[in-house]
């Protein structure tokens, strides 16, 4: 379906002006090999500045690759940058050429540009704009819109036309759970009927370990993982995770909970703590008796997230949500 | 474990039914390309309603503009050749205002901003973009245009008869100017020169089509006959004469159309370029 060999992109060395440091060469794609097999949600998770976006614009034929190989459907991308266009639907992150359109428009306008007639872009434009409960937002423009409506109406203008493969680029960014659900049922309905493969840039851990089923975990430009997210909590299986949050602050006086800090990762009155199960029972126990309880205000104790998967790897930047 | 096996190699492998594509066996077929004019339609609408949100005030300053400058005009020219001169550069700076400054920040910021991407990623020709949002520009142009003429022309005694020749100058100097507006928008590095190089043109159509000719210094004139406004408002204000020599209007109006033609090709390989980076 899309084939990645040893892709690699550097973006060149900067230098400094007034006020802007220079910055040193940086490599965005460092030699990626991926596969993404036919009808499958693939992920590309990965905190911000991990290469996702970059790899995805090499995907998509917007950027040229400084060395490697990418064939979607058979077809080599970077001997053909062109033919992407007829062979997947990209949502970017930037949606500045439709921001002054109407819904209804953008999607029209999209339908046409993705070579339909004027007959079916309009009648796939009611289609999709019916699919996701958009109508009572058609006839305003993408600019007076919520964040999430806005990202919900370009996501519409990415379904417009049919493509055997969608690229989202972090597509439920600011979007309420009701938008969500819509986005991914839209999904699930194109890959029952078509075999859609869908491709996925998200940094939100909780919506790559529901929607996902293959992730690759990048980071600095290297795919660190590639599994499903279950095999991938395998690899950390023998952990989990204790999350603290204290009334005040942490009862230091007590040496369980003092031996404790040295293990957790604290962000105010919140710890977070990566244990062996019966540390973590141990753990439990300590905080949940005598003084130690008085302090706490919550905790909560889970097997791993991909976010513990993530860590675990080697990952260092702390940029991945869960939301 | 949600994990979809699916036996991806032989989907891939099926001979391609429609569009084939030499020197790719067994890949699979490609979706239709966007043809030229049904593209350039649809980024012609789109553009046309954006001017309902966005550029309606935009084009009430560039008329207001002008009819601000032939008021002050009014007191130092005196009728006869001076007066056409005015009226005919106040009407084309309403063009150089909206289809060369305007375009010019738009693609600046278009490219800049990452917008190019979406048209990028559809199976769109180049040109359907350049000249379908080029023309949209040049048509935000037509109501100001000939406000600024009408209004003109009753400021300074001058005839209407032939005032429908803006006919073919909005639509031939639109073109030269909304193409060389494109060309610095895509072609400029940062979206704050797009902006820059923009306002500079339409200062100079100010300067050199709207101040009489013969009043300036020579190397303003000779920067006068390369600026392709200039042609626009030479062939409209020949307009203005009880018998105008039309050849003389023709051979103006066609510099008009050639420099549209090769600034609007430029265009559009500027287009190719920030396309694809």
């Amino acid at each position: 379906m899309c084939l990645v060999r040893d892709l690699v992109k550097t973006y060149p060395a900067t230098r400094g002006r007034r006020g802007v440091p220079a910055t040193p060469e940086v490599r965005a794609t460092d030699g990626v090999t991926l596969d993404v097999r036919r009808g499958e949600v693939f992920g590309l998770l990965g905190p911000n500045g991990a290469g996702k976006s970059t790899l995805v614009r090499q995907l998509t034929g917007l950027m040229r690759p400084d060395a490697g190989r990418v064939e979607i459907l058979g077809h080599d991308i970077v001997r053909h940058p062109e033919r992407a266009a007829r062979l997947l639907a990209y949502l970017g992150q930037e949606t500045t050429a439709l921001d002054e359109l109407t819904v209804a428009l953008a999607a029209e306008t999209t339908g046409r540009l993705r070579g339909l007639d004027t007959r079916r872009a309009r009648s796939e434009r009611d289609m999709v704009i019916d699919e996701l409960g958009l109508g009572d937002i058609a006839g305003r423009p993408l600019k007076k819109l919520s964040g999430g409506q806005r990202r919900l109406a370009c996501f519409a203008t990415a379904l417009v036309g049919e493509r055997p493969l969608l690229v989202l680029d972090e597509p439920t960014t600011g979007m309420d759970p009701v938008a969500r659900r819509a986005v991914w049922a839209a999904v699930d309905r194109r890959r029952a009927r078509h075999g859609t493969t869908v491709l996925l840039v998200t940094h939100n851990v909780i919506e790559a370990e529901t929607v996902l089923d293959r992730v690759a975990v990048l980071e600095t430009g290297r795919v660190i993982a590639c599994d499903t997210p279950a095999g991938l909590k395998d690899e950390v299986a023998g952990e989990v995770r204790l999350e603290l949050v204290w009334r005040e602050r942490a009862p230091l006086d007590v040496p369980e909970v003092a031996a404790l800090r040295a293990f957790a990762e604290e962000t105010g009155r919140h710890w977070s703590l990566r244990l062996a199960p019966d540390e973590a029972r141990a753990a439990v126990a300590a905080v949940t008796g005598g003084e130690a309880f008085a302090a706490l205000d919550d905790f909560t104790l889970a097997t791993p997230s991909l976010e513990d998967v993530y860590l675990a790897l080697g990952g260092r930047t702390k940029g991945l949500v869960k939301a | 474990m949600s994990l979809v096996r699916l036996p991806a190699a032989t989907d891939t492998r099926r001979r391609p039914s429609g569009d084939a594509v030499p020197g790719s066996r067994g890949a699979a077929p490609l979706a239709p390309r966007a043809r030229l004019l049904p593209a350039l339609g649809a980024v012609y609408r789109a553009q046309l309603s954006r001017a309902r949100v966005a550029r309606i005030p935009l084009l009430f300053v560039a008329t207001f503009q002008s009819i601000g400058i032939m008021v002050l005009m009014r007191g130092v020219v005196d009728g006869g050749a001076e007066a056409r001169a005015v009226v005919a550069g106040s009407s084309v700076l309403v063009v150089a205002f909206v289809a060369l400054n305007l375009l010019a920040q738009y693609f600046g910021q278009l490219r800049a901003g990452g917008g190019l991407d979406h048209y990028a990623t559809l199976p769109v020709p180049p040109a359907s973009v350049v000249l379908g949002t080029a023309a949209a520009y040049a048509s935000f142009t037509v109501p100001g245009t000939a406000v600024t003429a009408v209004v003109g022309s009753v400021l300074f005694g001058l005839p209407l008869t032939h005032l429908w020749v803006l006919i073919a100058v909005i639509p031939l100097a639109g073109a030269a100017l909304a193409g060389l507006g494109a060309a610095l928008g895509l072609l400029a590095p940062r979206p704050e020169l797009a902006t820059l190089l923009g306002q500079l043109g339409m200062s100079a159509a100010l300067l050199l089509g709207v101040l009489p000719a013969d009043r300036l210094p020579l190397p303003l004139q000779y920067a006068r006959d390369l600026l392709p406004s200039t042609y626009g408002v030479e062939a409209f204000a020949r307009t203005f004469g009880s018998q105008p020599h039309w050849p003389a209007v023709a051979l103006d109006l066609a510099v008009c159309a050639a420099v549209g033609v090769v600034s609007l090709a430029v265009a559009t390989w500027a287009y190719r370029r920030a396309a694809v980076r």
